[in-house]
């Protein structure tokens, strides 16, 4: 048995999607990860994240680069990486990837979020962030959604179950 | 299906402790990974550094540079002829333990230096709010076999924190 499992992946259709959303999540595993391949309809690359419908009490820091220079930032509570927006080169999706370590866990849950926006442009973007939920709940349900706009059609998300056993 | 990314050994802390020890690693992977989950057990450490040795190497013979941001600015720093790889920082805030993510590349062969890379997050609450996320590459300048990895804290890892070592498999 592998112990990176699929639990789910989730394609969005035509028309796109506010959001990504994976529910009854096993308690059966270690960690979690997340592997995003998306482009946002907004003018932002941002994408959210929530457990448990739950979208208060999350904190973060961000360092991101830009091909010109790094910055750090917390403005965004549940930033959770980035992928691309509507504002970058036509059909290029950007990558984000969220590793949960002990999500059935009775502490807070910690996460690092893994982005990048990467088009044919002087300017592009990745970045990597610590997130924090401040909450002893285990996660049941998992949520990521763009900060501005929708998952574009074609845009995908799966959540893989880790098991240290 | 042959396992790719297969499980070596976990230890899960029912007491502080200093350290934690992976021997007798098996030499037929081809990389390492090792996921922490780990909290400072020193009531208002706001930040506590956490380095990994190899084969009981404690002499000057590792270095490193790291890149973090703490939600203001980007700050790189390194040092060389450190006596340990730089892991991360860890938290000591009530109920936060800090994920970090160690790679080792290329572990067991015999005629190169060894590399690493980690990814790693500081996270705290008030009144401490320093939060830090981190990407570190080190090196240990030593071409033998890795068999033993020594993960230490700065001062003691707090009860519950919890350290899987993973092997992979290119093929």
């Amino acid at each position: 048995m592998a112990t990176h499992n699929l639990i789910q992946t989730v394609t969005v259709g035509a028309g796109g999607a506010a959001s990504i959303e994976f529910t009854s999540i096993p308690q059966t595993y270690t960690d979690l990860l997340v592997v995003c391949n998306g482009r946002t309809s907004g003018s932002g690359n941002g994408i959210n994240i929530s457990f448990n419908g739950n979208t208060s009490n999350y904190s973060n820091r961000a360092l991101q680069g830009n091909g010109s220079n790094a910055s750090s930032y917390g403005t965004y509570n549940r930033n959770a990486g980035m992928v691309t927006d509507s504002n970058q080169t036509a059909s290029v999706f950007g990558s984000t990837s969220i590793y949960v370590p002990n999500y059935t866990g009775s502490t807070f849950k910690s996460y690092s979020a893994d982005g990048v926006s990467e088009h044919n442009a002087t300017t592009a973007y990745m970045n990597i962030v610590a997130g924090l939920w401040s909450d002893v709940a285990a996660i049941t349900s998992l949520t990521i959604s763009p900060m501005f706009g929708n998952f574009v059609y074609h845009s995908s998300a799966s959540l893989y179950g880790i098991k240290n056993t | 299906m042959d396992k790719t990314y297969e499980p070596i050994a976990a230890q899960t802390l029912g007491s502080a402790a200093a350290s934690v020890t992976f021997s007798s690693i098996p030499q037929t992977y081809t990389d390492l990974v090792l996921i922490c989950s780990v909290q400072d057990n020193t009531t208002g450490q706001i930040q506590s550094n956490v380095q990994i040795q190899f084969n009981n190497d404690t002499g000057s013979n590792y270095s490193w540079t790291g890149i973090y941001g703490n939600g203001t600015s980007a700050v790189s720093h390194r040092q060389n002829n450190s006596t340990g790889a730089w892991a991360g920082y860890m938290s000591s805030a009530s109920g936060v333990f800090s994920p970090i993510v160690f790679q080792i590349i290329n572990y067991s062969n015999t005629t190169t230096f060894k590399t690493t890379i980690s990814r790693a997050n500081l996270g705290t609450l008030n009144p401490n709010t320093t939060t830090i996320t981190e990407g570190v590459v080190s090196l240990w300048r030593n071409t033998n076999a890795i068999s033993t990895v020594k993960i230490n804290g700065a001062i003691s890892f707090a009860t519950g924190s919890t350290f899987v070592l993973y092997g992979i498999k290119a093929a």
